[in-house]
């Protein structure tokens, strides 16, 4: 629906519209720029623009056990909450897309309550929990409480991925005899299976980001990147977080390119 | 829906057919089956997030010496430092809202007039930050609002200011990076709900002679109420709860909600004490999205579904 030439107003007209918007998309984007080019600063001093560059700050993330131990914990619990959220996502959507079962309205309000529910209420109550049944500090405490984060994303991408998609030719396959899991594997995966992507990037994107629940859960052996960054931050403002900065920032970059392309393809 | 027709004739009397016990028993079948895939999710949810809430709620019912009492409750009223937290919390949470709105609406405005792909285009700028973490983008304000951060060193270049001004670690830093976290949670409802304004109301008033600016007060602005309400709804129920912003950027000056229950637990380990903060913020998150679901039907979570 393109509204441009519809309305008879010029683009001078609109250059107030233009200017203003420009204003708060540079206001949006400004930060991860400025945080892209400082990270290849010389400096210790956070100069703008900087007077030398050097990739001394990669050299000190990279060279630095501490943070590799870190980003390593991170990237195997982003991996496993993708899979995991992924699988128990995909099964919610399919489910909740057949529309036959009942209390669907309970059934939405829980796999999206933790969309809703304050992330420090979600992180204070896990610690409580896994405080009893002794899963704080462990990887698979981390993965069970990222899942649950992400699930709510995961169910929502499949979701309208199944929205867009016939049913009807599962049925048709189902009665020419195939068994309800290869009716959904040959069938509507191959069909749903861009959503279904999306649905894993965002997932791993969701947990690798993760900082709160993480801060109450993790610690020790499996502190996690952003639970570094943040006690990092607490104390000093060292330019090697710039740099690790700017590697997430590349990471989003990737992995949204990555779910539009599949997106688009849908 | 087999098994309605098959059991009902024309007439819509009760007519079995030969076939409806096997159908019954296959719609159960069909049942348990979804059933069985929705319930590992469904456990999960339950487990993490349910559970240890309703166990926090419980906990707050009782004082230190383990009895019965209202004393977490009633603390909120008599301390003057909760008093202050409540008040820092809702001061915040309104002027980063009303930033949003003075922000995000011209900006949701000019992507909704814009070319399909011109729109596109421009929506990266409000899509990337909403997917970048929070901590990186907290950061980068914190390295451009510091003392000797870029503002001030590059204001103090130009002659413009003596002195740096205190941007960071105080509540104007809070609110500048709080403004830019919660900006794109405003602006992708609010697009979303300008894209289904019809152009043809528009034309129509412009073609009786209204004037841009009044086509835009009396027909456009209004239609674009509902997608403004779920913007500001959201970014409201997420300021409240909000931690990493204010816990890094106030300078331990500026504490909020989240960051009073962070110090009860982690602190101090006033389970109690803690816990009924988080109930009252939970009350207050669902009341709020709950009253507006029911003033205008729609779920302010789609958000998440609008990327």
């Amino acid at each position: 629906m393109s509204v441009e030439n519809a309305l008879p107003i010029t683009h001078r007209q609109r250059l107030w519209l233009y200017t203003l918007g420009g204003l708060v998309m540079l206001f949006l984007i400004a930060p991860s720029v400025i945080i892209v080019i400082m990270s290849f600063s010389d400096s210790t001093l956070l100069q703008f623009p900087p007077q030398e560059w050097s990739l001394r700050w990669y050299e000190s993330y990279f060279g630095s056990v501490e943070w590799r131990d870190a980003t390593i914990v991170s990237v195997k619990v982003a991996v496993m909450t993708a899979i995991v959220a992924t699988l128990l996502g995909t099964a919610a959507a399919y489910a909740i897309n057949a529309r036959t079962l009942r209390l669907t309205g309970l059934i939405n309000a829980l796999l999206t309550a933790s969309l809703i529910i304050p992330v420090i209420l979600i992180g204070i109550g896990t610690f409580f929990l896994y405080a009893r049944i002794g899963l704080n500090n462990t990887l698979t405490g981390l993965v069970i409480a990222h899942t649950v984060q992400a699930l709510p994303l995961v169910v929502l991408t499949v979701l309208s991925g199944l929205r867009s998609y016939d049913m009807n030719q599962e049925k048709v396959a189902r009665s020419l005899g195939a068994g309800r899991f290869s009716a959904f594997f040959q069938v509507t995966m191959p069909q749903i299976r861009f959503s279904i992507v999306s649905g894993a990037l965002f997932a791993f994107i969701t947990s690798f980001d993760e900082v709160v629940v993480s801060l109450f859960i993790s610690g020790g052996e499996t502190t996690t990147l952003t639970r570094r960054m943040f006690n990092a931050l607490r104390d000093q403002i060292d330019p090697t977080i710039a740099a690790i900065s700017t590697c997430l920032i590349v990471l989003s970059i990737v992995l949204l390119s990555a779910a539009q392309l599949f997106g688009r393809e849908r | 829906m087999s098994i309605v027709s098959a059991s009902l004739d024309h007439a819509g009397r009760p007519d079995r057919a030969l076939n409806a016990d096997a159908l019954a028993a296959d719609a159960r079948r069909e049942s348990r089956g979804l059933l069985a895939l929705l319930s590992p999710g469904l456990f999960l949810v339950f487990a993490v997030i349910i559970v240890p809430i309703g166990w926090l709620f419980w906990l707050s019912l009782f004082d230190e010496t383990g009895q019965l009492s209202a004393a977490n409750y009633a603390r909120f009223f008599e301390q003057a430092s909760y008093i202050k937290t409540f008040v820092t919390t809702f001061k915040v949470a309104f002027i980063v809202t009303g930033a949003c709105v003075l922000f995000g609406y011209p900006l949701a405005y000019m992507l909704s007039q814009l070319p399909r792909r011109a729109a596109s285009i421009c929506l990266i700028f409000v899509i990337l930050p909403f997917w970048t973490s929070v901590l990186v983008r907290t950061y980068a304000w914190l390295v451009i609002l510091q003392r000797k951060g870029l503002v001030n060193s590059w204001l103090i270049d130009l002659g413009v200011i003596g002195q740096p001004l205190p941007l960071a670690n105080n509540f104007s830093g809070v609110v500048i990076g709080m403004t830019h976290i919660m900006l794109p949670f405003l602006v992708l409802p609010l697009y979303a709900s300008m894209k289904t304004i019809d152009v043809d109301c528009l034309r129509a008033g412009m073609n009786l002679g209204a004037s841009p600016a009044a086509t835009f007060r009396q027909i456009f602005f209004p239609l674009s109420l509902p997608g403004l309400a779920s913007g500001v709804v959201i970014v409201f129920v997420l300021c409240l709860g909000f931690f990493v912003t204010p816990a890094l950027m106030g300078g331990g000056k500026v504490i909020m909600w989240a960051m009073r229950m962070e110090q009860t637990t982690s602190l101090y380990s006033n389970w109690g004490a803690g816990a009924a903060l988080g109930v009252v913020l939970l009350g207050f998150t669902l009341a709020l999205l709950g009253l507006f679901q029911w003033l205008l039907g729609a779920r302010a979570t789609g958000v998440w579904s609008q990327r």
